[in-house]
């Protein structure tokens, strides 16, 4: 094996991305990313979150070969990604949540067929990954359908499907999830469980969703204005933010604040207390102590889990690091 | 992990490398007749608008007789091979021109993620068989302007027109290629290249020494409109040239479509780099 199949699948020194933008009348000069230092190892999962604008899209970009880095360096797979980008391009798939890359007035099937002569697959290789794909991702219902006729959640399918289709060491995701109702969310990210299981692929993906980052990352990487604000694991970013969940409970009949629980905090109440809002850390505590703790107390009729919210986490620890 | 996974090489071989761009360009073709009905009047009405230019033409003819040394006669063969030029280039690289919604719509990234070269991707995405109704307006007003001219039969004839319908084409082509290249600092520029792409077009199917001065300037040589149709027929008829245009400029009708690819080229060179931001 060559050598730039063993070394990290991402190293990035001092990467940075200036733009000029024009301010009214001024033009001024925006850093969206800004001295960037990043290393990933293959198989490894990462989450890249941070606010809108703080700089993730710019920074794929940059990966990927369609952006010009203004100062400092970049290699992907060991590649140069603006002066290789055609090898780089077999190696790396991307999936944009917002924008597809499918032939929207073609039948699913066919966007394939031409992805696979654009990545060179021989007709085995084509026919079995196509197979493969079309069963992990439930494709075989709308293979003849047309782009355009899609469903969201379908359409996401068929984009993983045709990102992946060449079998790509680095799989980029920007936003897969958004959009999605559960079932789908949940689907595809077992996909790609099994996917890093049996290839060793490499993810990067963005997310606004805390459910993406806690089921699919092992690394977590948090961008503020350009810059690394966080590079840990979850349990570590947890404790910096102390991401707590959160129960919320109605009960049968109105009653006094739920105060002194077990592992909860009470946050507040509606209607006299007849809504009630716990926060509980899901590493000390589970949902279902809580509820037994709540229901010794009150009748409860009806519950919802609230997950940590992605922009809350990172507001945080925006807060933290300023 | 990643070394049970082999390396993903280029395809060796002509055949093969051009397999990718075969593959979409056939699946394009094949969309586009996939409805018989809308793709004949696809092509019925592309053909209509060839005919209604070529009825300009006559109705102009029909109030003088003759027009920068040329009679309708002449006219129609410089119109027929300039139609059948702009038509095919049209057919070929026309739809370049949907450059600034593959902008706007941030799809254009899509092309840099696959591993061909971006323009020759550009190029080969589409191709718009209802111009073949156009062109083949232009193929018979070819046909009956050679006929009608007065051009002598010969080779020198048959090689002027070969020079001259080829270096059209490839002069309308690199001009697209231009107007794409531009895009990237325009975005909303399409209404301003639209109108040296089209404009050219009008301009090339008309005798040049009727253009004033600055018009000659613009569209005699820096968009070489002049070498597509009109400078070849000239030639071929043995026609005296005019100030600026003399008759042996027809057979220099190639150096007009290198001229026209060098500036296309140069422009959509100076666009990726506008675009990538590596500087100008």
């Amino acid at each position: 094996m060559s050598a730039i199949d063993q070394g990290p699948i991402i190293e990035t020194d001092g990467l940075t991305r200036e733009f000029r933008v024009r301010d009214g009348r001024r033009r001024r000069l925006l850093t969206a990313v800004d001295g960037l230092t990043v290393r990933v190892e293959p198989g490894a999962a990462v989450g890249y979150i941070g606010a809108n604008g703080a700089g993730k899209s710019t920074t794929i970009k940059m990966l990927t070969g369609i952006l010009v880095p203004t100062a400092g360096s970049v290699r992907t797979c060991g590649l140069r990604p603006v002066p290789d980008r055609r090898r780089l391009a077999r190696q790396v798939g991307v999936v944009f949540g917002q924008r597809s890359q499918l032939w929207w007035d073609l039948p699913v099937r066919e966007s394939f067929r031409i992805l696979a002569a654009i990545h060179a697959l021989t007709r085995a290789e084509e026919a079995d990954r196509t197979a493969g794909l079309v069963e992990q991702l439930e494709l075989g219902g709308f293979l003849s359908v047309p782009v355009r006729q899609l469903s969201l959640g379908q359409r996401m399918r068929a984009e993983v499907a045709a990102a992946l289709l060449h079998s790509p060491r680095l799989v980029i995701l920007d936003e897969p999830t958004i959009g999605l109702d559960v079932l789908s969310k949940q689907r595809l990210r077992e996909f790609l469980i099994s996917e890093r299981r049996l290839h060793g692929t490499t993810l990067l993906l963005t997310t606004h969703d805390m459910g993406d980052v806690e089921r699919l990352c092992d690394r977590i990487l948090v961008i503020d204005h350009g810059r690394l604000a966080y590079d840990g694991d979850l349990q570590g970013l947890s404790r910096t933010v102390g991401a707590q969940r959160v129960l919320v409970v109605d009960l049968a009949a109105p009653a006094p604040d739920l105060t002194g629980l077990d592992g909860a905090v009470h946050l507040s109440s509606e209607a006299g207390g007849l809504r009630q809002r716990l926060a509980f850390d899901a590493e000390q505590t589970t949902a279902l102590k809580v509820l037994a703790a709540v229901s010794a107390e009150a009748e409860v009729l009806d519950l919802a889990v609230e997950e940590p919210d992605i922009e809350d986490v990172v507001r945080r620890i925006y807060a933290e690091t300023r | 992990m990643a070394s049970t996974r082999a390396l993903r090489r280029p395809p060796a071989g002509l055949r093969a490398r051009l397999r990718p761009y075969r593959v979409v360009l056939a699946s394009r073709a094949r969309s586009q007749r996939a409805y018989r009905t809308s793709f004949a009047m696809d092509l019925g009405g592309s053909g209509l608008i060839g005919l209604v230019e070529l009825a300009e033409v006559w109705v102009l003819f029909s109030n003088v007789t003759v027009l920068g040394g040329m009679g309708f006669r002449q006219i129609l063969l410089v119109f027929g091979m300039a139609d059948l030029a702009f038509s095919m280039a049209d057919l070929s690289f026309g739809h370049l021109d949907s450059l600034p919604d593959y902008l706007r719509a941030g799809t254009l990234d899509a092309f840099y993620l696959r591993p061909q070269p971006l323009l020759l991707q550009l190029i080969t995405s589409d191709v718009s068989l209802r111009r073949l109704a156009r062109a083949a307006v232009g193929g018979a007003a070819l046909g009956i302007g050679l006929a009608v001219s007065g051009a002598p039969w010969g080779p020198r004839t048959a090689a002027l027109l070969v020079i001259g319908v080829a270096s059209g084409y490839a002069t309308f082509a690199g001009l697209f290629v231009w107007a794409a290249g531009l895009q990237f600092f325009l975005l909303d520029g399409a209404e301003m290249t639209n109108a040296f792409v089209y404009g050219g077009r009008y301009a090339a199917t008309q005798p040049a020494p009727v253009w004033s001065r600055p018009l000659k300037l613009v569209f005699g040589f820096f968009f070489p409109m002049a070498f597509t149709a009109y400078l070849p027929a000239v030639t071929m008829l043995g026609l005296p040239g005019s100030a600026w245009l003399p008759a042996w400029l027809g057979w220099c009708a190639p150096v007009a479509a290198v001229w026209s690819w060098a500036m296309g080229l140069l422009c959509w060179r100076w666009g990726v780099r506008h675009y990538q931001g590596g500087g100008g």
